[in-house]
């Protein structure tokens, strides 16, 4: 394929104007033993319908599964036909960061409801236009927390993603400060005792996920309390987006910041993204948060329109000083994630409790079979762990079935040897939980 | 345009969902009710009014489908369909990131191949796909500079960084805890040796460049700086935001780049949708390599798996393993131009530049006046000297002849600066076209000033408050 619509003739005129023999001579600044005449290692070019069989024959190598019943950070939900109609739109996708806000209300005005809806989901005031994923939007705002309160010690709850941890670990080392893991009890929760032992004056901010990576729900406010208490904020990670649908946001149980993954609401499963990185704030750090922020305000003529504000946070203008780098966000996602929730409106609501029946459904099937048993007690939303003898068996199972099967927990906490995450969405019908009980018997 | 929250009328319902086929539970016994939340503020409109919404405020957007889009250092090119279908292949779209390697195959391929085809057109010796945008991607960079220096017991605390660096660099450094010191440029637009050389010290763990600069510069002394940054036990870190100027051309690995990153939503042509998403791939020469973050792809045989046991690798920058279907558009992309093709969209990117370059140095001020890479940086000083009418009243006046403007007040060097990217997918009437607008908006400028500074006139809205927006701060809507 070649999209350059340049004759021979239009780039001969063109070398006149300009006043070279050859468009080599453009090259003269790029020292001539440098230069080089061809690339190896590309192949040569493929014609449009060449290309979309390379691809489609690289998609086929990958085994499609009937049914998956892996969560852990990534959620399959229905998406309803308008959110791809709408993201399709050439004018959102082929749009670069609306810099130019006469020619840009589109993307700026969804982006502004996409902040109200964010905020009042997560229970806070303010809400950011999105970060890269979850763990990158969790990291950037443990930095701040070190950063507003002048203190260098981030505790993180172990059953937070241990993905989530690892960014975590990786920005904290860089800008120099530490991180210490709160154990989680026979509940699955963060452990209040250790916690509190852990807690002292060096401590900028806790950190919890609820629905945590066992699916358990976290009692946030007793957490929210203990953080306060010594001067530390509370950072708030949550599983699947989904579950705030019905489940009591961390912002209304005091949480400074809500921070996770959206790509729940309205965005494929892409084998990990583009996804989404939702960042909320109690107002009062409104001037300090990362990324980009559309605000309203009025134009020469008094209409209401919106722009990008806020933004001497930004690296274009702090440069060395700016809250974060960030600067590419994941626009297009956060207006999946619009549409997805103007879409499903209240229903939220409903599919969550959809989720959470779906769950019940296979947990209590699953602890029918013998072998099968519980391992942390606190409630849960659309995740849960059980244990099993043999867990890699258990899997291969669903695999010869056609399943992805469960998230093995063992892979990221050795203390969970023989342990799986099973997650049931929406999507998963009776029948398919039913036939997959069916491979496990 | 109203909010559609202020179309919200209680009842309406836009997505269904399915009855249930499980027995309901309870759900103060199955959660509990104090962990149940009470409101649920969420919009409620029918499906014909979310549709009408959303399609109207694209309408109030502007796209590279609907016109030329010259924004410096931003590479708004054309964005191939095709690629897009092919990154929707249901083999793609759908596959869970945490499925194990045995269902994931072809996606395991296909990044592989993809980081081996960049190794190539680079010239570097591994690269990773993990950070999910340019910015990201420094970041990883950076990081991997100060891993490498801790690896080796040396403490190196400065990062140098060009005055015409883009925001993101200086931010990057800091972020590692790096002190960076800035850079001058000499007359030429190119990098100060003299400046470059006194600052050069075995404290400076790197210096961060981008070739060519954000002046749509080639650095002239590229040799003789990679030498000064060697000489001293520094690494050269490439920003590869301008990479369109030199594919099929030059390669950074030769010129003696250590790191270097990527967006693929500029040079590789995946759209950037209003903002995001982006892929900034991180490539690095051999003895980097180790540093990479994890997890990476190991090939055994036929057969594709992942691996974390690389113990000396900064860890992991982002969840799973990027921003992949982003990369299935680019890979779509480099596979379908082939060497070839990516060499000549070089060649169409840096001759359209030198044209506009041409047709407007009489009219606009060139302060660095030799030829030019993928872009040009005029100087609207003339216009604000003479007229009152700055970059600003330019840009809003592009709007109404139907362009996009270019990049303006950047780079900070450069006064008035207007920063024009062309790109090689425009046609000769394009840029001509573009070239008569701007002419005839120093024509207006000089004759009547006002109506420059008036635009734009064509827009839903004009010349929007920003003050206002940030001293009183309305960022999400609230019930009256």
């Amino acid at each position: 394929m070649d999209y350059c619509p340049h004759t021979q003739e239009d780039s001969e005129q063109m070398q006149a104007v300009i006043g070279v023999k050859s468009i080599d001579e453009l090259f003269d600044d790029i020292p001539q033993k440098y230069r080089i005449k061809n690339i190896p290692g590309v192949p040569p070019p493929l014609s449009e319908h060449e290309t979309m069989e390379l691809l489609k024959s690289i998609a086929a190598r990958n085994s499609m599964p009937s049914m998956t019943l892996t969560g852990a950070g990534a959620y399959a939900h229905f998406i309803p036909s308008v959110v791809g109609h709408i993201t399709g739109r050439a004018e959102f996708y082929t749009a670069y960061t609306p810099y130019q806000a006469e020619i840009s209300q589109g993307i700026l005005q969804a982006t502004y409801e996409y902040q109200t809806m964010i905020a009042h989901l997560t229970g806070t005031e303010v809400a950011n236009a999105s970060m890269y994923d979850g763990a990158s939007a969790m990291a950037e705002a443990a930095i701040l927390a070190a950063k507003i309160s002048g203190r260098s010690r981030i505790l993180v709850a172990r059953s937070v993603h241990p993905q989530y941890r690892q960014v975590l670990s990786t920005y904290l080392w860089a800008n120099g400060f530490t991180l210490s893991e709160i154990p989680y009890t026979a509940q699955g929760r963060i452990d209040e005792t250790e916690l509190e032992k852990a807690l002292d004056d060096s401590v900028a901010a806790v950190i919890l996920q609820s629905p945590n990576f066992f699916g358990c729900i976290e009692d946030i406010r007793p957490t929210a309390l203990a953080a306060h208490d010594r001067g530390a904020m509370l950072i708030a990670g949550f599983g699947d987006a989904t579950s705030m649908g019905i489940l009591e946001p961390a912002g209304a149980c005091g949480a400074d910041f809500v921070v996770g993954e959206g790509q729940s609401f309205g965005n494929p499963l892409y084998y990990g993204g583009p996804y989404l990185g939702i960042f909320a704030a109690r107002e009062k750090y409104l001037r300090r948060i990362p990324g980009r922020i559309v605000g309203a305000t009025v134009d020469k003529n008094g209409k209401r329109g919106f722009v990008l504000t806020l933004q001497t946070r930004e690296q274009h203008i702090r440069r060395e000083k700016a809250t974060s780098n960030i600067c590419s966000n994941e626009a297009l996602c956060a207006l999946a994630a619009c549409v997805y929730l103007t879409a499903l409106g209240k229903n939220l609501r409903e599919l969550a409790k959809l989720n959470i029946y779906k769950t019940q459904y296979l947990k209590s099937r699953l602890l029918e079979l013998p072998g099968w048993n519980r391992v942390f007690s606190a409630p849960v939303y659309n995740e849960f762990a059980l244990a099993y003898p043999d867990a890699k068996a258990a899997n291969a199972r669903l695999e010869e079935a056609g399943m992805i099967g469960a998230y093995d927990l063992g892979r990221d906490y050795p203390e969970l040897e023989n342990t799986l995450l099973f997650c049931a969405t929406e999507l998963i019908s009776k029948q398919d939980m039913d036939r997959a009980v069916e491979a496990l018997r | 345009m109203k909010l559609i929250f202020e179309k919200s009328r209680p009842g309406r319902r836009a997505a269904d969902l399915p009855a249930s086929d499980v027995p309901p539970v309870d759900l103060n016994d199955a959660i509990g009710e104090k962990y149940l939340r009470g409101d649920l503020e969420m919009p409620e409109v029918a499906e014909i009014d979310l549709v009408r919404h959303f399609t109207n405020l694209s309408r109030r957007n502007f796209g590279v489908d609907l016109g030329f889009y010259p924004l410096g250092s931003c590479t708004m090119k054309y964005n191939p369909k095709v690629n897009e279908d092919a990154a929707a292949l249901p083999g793609f779209a759908g596959l869970h990131p945490a499925a194990s390697e045995s269902f994931a195959q072809g996606n395991l391929e296909l990044m592989f191949s993809m980081q081996r085809l960049l190794s190539h057109i680079f010239g570097m010796a591994e690269f990773t796909l993990q950070p999910a945008a340019g910015a990201h991607g420094e970041l990883t960079g950076v990081m991997m500079i100060k891993k490498y220096f801790e690896s080796r017991g040396e403490k190196r605390g400065i990062i140098l960084i060009p005055d015409t660096a883009h925001g993101t660099n200086p931010a990057s450094g800091a972020l590692c805890g790096f002190e960076t010191v800035t850079l001058r440029s000499n007359a030429e637009g190119g990098v100060d040796l003299e400046h470059l050389e006194s600052l050069m010290s075995a404290n400076v763990a790197a210096l961060m460049l981008t070739n060519p600069n954000t002046l749509g510069l080639f650095e002239r002394g590229i040799e003789k700086v990679a030498a000064l940054v060697h000489g001293k036990g520094g690494l050269l870190y490439g920003d590869g935001a301008n990479a369109n100027a030199f594919l099929g051309k030059v390669r950074p690995g030769d010129l003696g780049f250590d790191i270097i990153q990527l967006n693929l939503h500029k040079t590789f042509s995946t759209p950037h949708g209003g903002g995001g998403p982006g892929s900034g791939p991180v490539g690095v020469c051999a003895k980097l390599a180790d540093y990479l973050p994890v997890p990476r792809i190991a090939k055994k045989g036929e057969v594709y798996s992942w691996s974390d046991n690389y113990p000396q690798s900064i860890g992991r920058v982002r969840s799973f393993y990027g921003n992949f279907a982003v990369v299935v558009k680019a890979y779509a992309y480099i596979r379908s131009l082939g060497a070839e093709g990516l060499r000549r969209a070089t060649e169409m990117a840096v001759l359209n530049a030198n044209y506009i370059k041409e047709k407007l140095k009489p009219h606009f001020d060139l302060p660095y006046d030799r030829v030019c890479m993928h872009e040009c940086v005029f100087s609207g000083s003339r216009q604000a000297a003479q007229n009152g009418v700055h970059t600003t009243d330019i840009a809003k006046r592009l709007i109404d002849f139907g362009f996009h403007p270019p990049t303006v007040y950047f780079p900070l060097i450069v006064e008035q600066a207007m920063m024009i990217e062309p790109t090689e997918t425009e046609s000769k009437e394009t840029l001509d076209a573009f070239c008569d607008a701007m002419i005839a908006i120093a024509l207006e400028a000089s004759q009547n000033p006002q109506l420059v500074k008036d635009a734009p006139f064509s827009t839903p809205v004009a010349r929007l408050d920003e003050v206002l927006a940030a001293r009183r701060p309305d960022v999400t809507w609230k019930k009256q």
